[in-house]
């Protein structure tokens, strides 16, 4: 396992770059954090939300027409997608809200990019009792106006916020001026495995849920752990989450799949590993996108939750070591793929993990096909059929995807 | 200690001499360069020196300032919009002239990103005639890594503190700082405040007590009786978001007057009568 070398640091990677006003909240909080997961109360309470209320396990899906249209011998989806309020945020948000309740918060911000994890924060403080504010970026807001709605009748107040790109960092940045102004009374309820330490090992902890059911799963199911697994990487949260458990079988191969936009070259992108370099953002020394005088890009990708210009700390050291492997798919690239898991196995992907689902031919031409590969299907589409209906994709050209056997594979 | 570490130092300990002699509590001005515009960040400058400042802050623009409120972040941007770099900041430092003692203020990866890193900014930075740096992100864990470029050219990193900061960390903590101390005065982010912090001279008390650098007193100060309330507590006080906002209310080929007038205003109400 690759371990921190000191709480919080991930090789060069991560650490604690926050106002002065703040320290003393996340020493906090990693304080709370710690003594909670070491008390089975706390344990057996999250235990039974994840069950009884997100609906966990999820199923891990054998997606045999995926698999031969991409090329591949067997594709393995975790369906996290099926996860109460449609996407693997829950997980962290459940646990994180269980903790501020421990906390004796009674006021929880978050941000949201895709509004996933805006709906899963407002959700998680609806079923406990707490004061939820969600900060989302003008621009995401307009693109994901049923998850704007969804937050409302959760009981949220979501507050717009105008200034920067407008998009997901915007909405890091006012969520963090928020806590820094009322940090006595409220909890940060950060999306995901970014931000200062402890959010990227605690989010990451409450994420790992997802791996150990997987493993498992795909155990049961194959007699064997999977060559490869592949997930999409905005922040990073579902990814460390379903790596976690396969950190250390060294031969499997870990894949993330950042956003291409509309392709590196053209600098339109939210690939921050693949096209960024070291820098300090949101509390963290990583890698991240950035011009010659270190101001941070602004990003494009067709999914807002991805659109992102920095990853979490963790990533940032897996591709230095190498133990993960990161690559970007295009905006058209990712449409194919959202298309491709609708026609062959009937499950509308969320456009982030489309991503994942666009780099399985590229797996197999990787890997060959006789490769098992898993994949974080780390929400639902329904969030995004607006944004696909207005690319003009609607509905998919029945004629890339196959009907069935020797049928030629979609083309990005 | 070489001379050269000594010089950002003794500046900025004579500015706070100086207002202590003269009976005043020491000002700080906080410009946002580039802002409203590159060209008028040297009249700026000069404005505020000619007003009474003591000590300058010229702010070094960023996109993602996070510690602070509407009045700094829309400057930013304005001077983001207009190119500004952090050589421009540099440029600006060398329009200073006289005994004022000029720090850079800015968020850690634009002075990470400079030239081939932060050696490279401590050397250019003492040439232009820098003190110091204030890095509103850089807690004292992070903070070795500035430390140990900055001190062979004689800059300093000056530290700032918070309400919310426990005893047990300033008596860790404070007894490190050089310079002067900086106290932020409420729990929030930057930006011009009807009242001062209620807790205030409590906060500066429990730092006083680990310290006998001179104290100043920044974040939400804006008005003249929130200098005259801080007389006798603090040694100095650092003003922002109000100096940027008389330059953006001032009509065009006012601005400098504005500023100067405020500074004035400021530097009066800080006198002890």
């Amino acid at each position: 396992m690759i371990a921190a070398a000191r709480p919080g640091r991930y090789g060069e990677f991560g650490g604690q770059y926050l106002p002065e006003t703040l320290m003393p909240a996340v020493a906090e909080l990693e304080a709370a954090w710690l003594a909670a997961r070491a008390e089975p109360g706390f344990q057996d309470e999250l235990a039974r939300l994840l069950r009884d209320w997100v609906g966990r396990p999820t199923p891990l899906t054998d997606a045999p027409r995926l698999a031969e249209a991409v090329g591949l011998s067997r594709v393995l989806l975790k369906r996290e997608d099926l996860a109460h309020t449609g996407a693997h945020k829950i997980n962290s948000a459940v646990g994180q809200a269980l903790l501020a309740k421990r906390m004796g918060k009674q006021r929880v911000v978050a941000e949201t990019g895709a509004g996933q994890h805006g709906v899963a924060s407002a959700a998680a403080c609806a079923l406990l009792g707490l004061e939820c504010v969600v900060y989302m970026g003008t621009v995401d807001a307009r693109r994901q106006q049923p998850n704007v709605f969804r937050m409302k009748l959760l009981g949220a107040e979501v507050r717009e916020v105008d200034a920067g790109s407008r998009t997901l960092k915007d909405a890091v940045n006012e969520a963090i001026r928020d806590w820094v102004t009322n940090v006595r009374t409220t909890y940060y309820l950060l999306g995901s495995a970014i931000g200062p330490h402890p959010y990227p090992a605690m989010v990451k902890d409450f994420q790992s849920v997802i791996g150990r059911e997987a493993r498992a799963q795909t155990l049961a199911l194959c007699g064997r752990l999977p060559d490869v697994v592949v997930a999409c990487v905005g922040g990073g949260s579902n990814a460390i989450g379903v790596w976690s458990a396969f950190l250390d079988d060294r031969a499997v191969k870990l894949r993330g799949v950042e956003a291409g936009g509309e392709g590196i070259a053209s600098g339109r992108h939210a690939a921050s590993i693949v096209g960024g370099s070291v820098g300090v953002l949101h509390g963290s020394r990583t890698l991240v996108l950035q011009d010659d005088e270190g101001q941070i890009r602004e990003t494009h990708s067709v999914s807002a939750g991805l659109d992102y210009p920095g990853v979490g700390p963790e990533h940032a050291l897996l591709a230095q070591s190498g133990r993960a492997e990161y690559v970007a798919r295009t905006d058209a690239e990712a449409l194919a793929g959202f298309a491709l898991l609708s026609r062959t196995e009937g499950i509308i992907p969320a456009l982030e993990p489309a991503h994942a689902i666009a780099d399985l031919r590229q797996v197999a031409l990787a890997l060959g096909r006789d490769t098992i590969a898993l994949v974080c299907l780390s929400g639902r589409g329904d969030k995004d059929l607006e944004v696909v209906m207005s690319r003009g994709a609607s509905p998919p050209d029945r004629g890339l995807v196959p009907g069935g056997r020797g049928t030629k594979p979609p083309d990005g | 200690m070489t001379v050269a570490s000594r010089a950002g130092a003794e500046r900025i300990g004579r500015a706070f001499a100086r207002a202590k002699d003269e009976r005043r509590l020491a000002v700080a001005i906080y410009l946002t360069v580039g802002f409203p515009s590159r060209a008028e960040t040297g009249p700026l400058v000069v404005a505020a020196i000619d007003g009474g400042a003591d000590l300058v802050e010229l702010g070094v623009p960023f996109s993602d300032p996070l510690a602070d409120g509407a009045t700094v972040q829309r400057a930013s941007e304005r001077a983001l919009r207009e190119g500004t770099t952090l050589g421009d900041c540099l440029a600006a430092a060398r329009t200073a002239s006289g005994d004022v003692a000029i720090l850079l203020m800015g968020y850690a990866n634009p002075f990470l990103r400079y030239r081939r890193g932060l050696a490279d900014l401590a050397t250019d930075a003492a040439a232009a005639g820098v003190c110091g740096l204030i890095v509103p992100d850089l807690p004292a864990e992070e903070s070795a890594e500035f430390d140990d470029a900055l001190a062979p050219a004689g800059l300093l990193r000056i530290d700032l503190y918070a309400p919310t900061t426990p005893d047990a960390r300033l008596q860790r903590l404070v007894p490190r700082s050089r310079g002067f101390v900086y106290c932020v005065s409420l729990t929030g982010v930057t930006g011009a405040r009807t009242a001062l912090g209620a807790d205030v001279r409590d906060f500066v008390g429990r730092v006083r007590r680990h310290t006998a650098l001179p104290v100043a007193v920044g974040f939400g100060i804006s008005r003249p009786e929130h200098v005259a309330a801080l007389r006798g507590i603090a040694d100095g006080v650092i003003v922002g978001s109000a100096a940027l906002d008389a330059i953006a209310a001032a009509p065009e080929g006012r601005r400098a007057d504005a500023l100067r007038e405020l500074v004035a205003a400021l530097v009066a109400a800080g006198r002890s009568a």
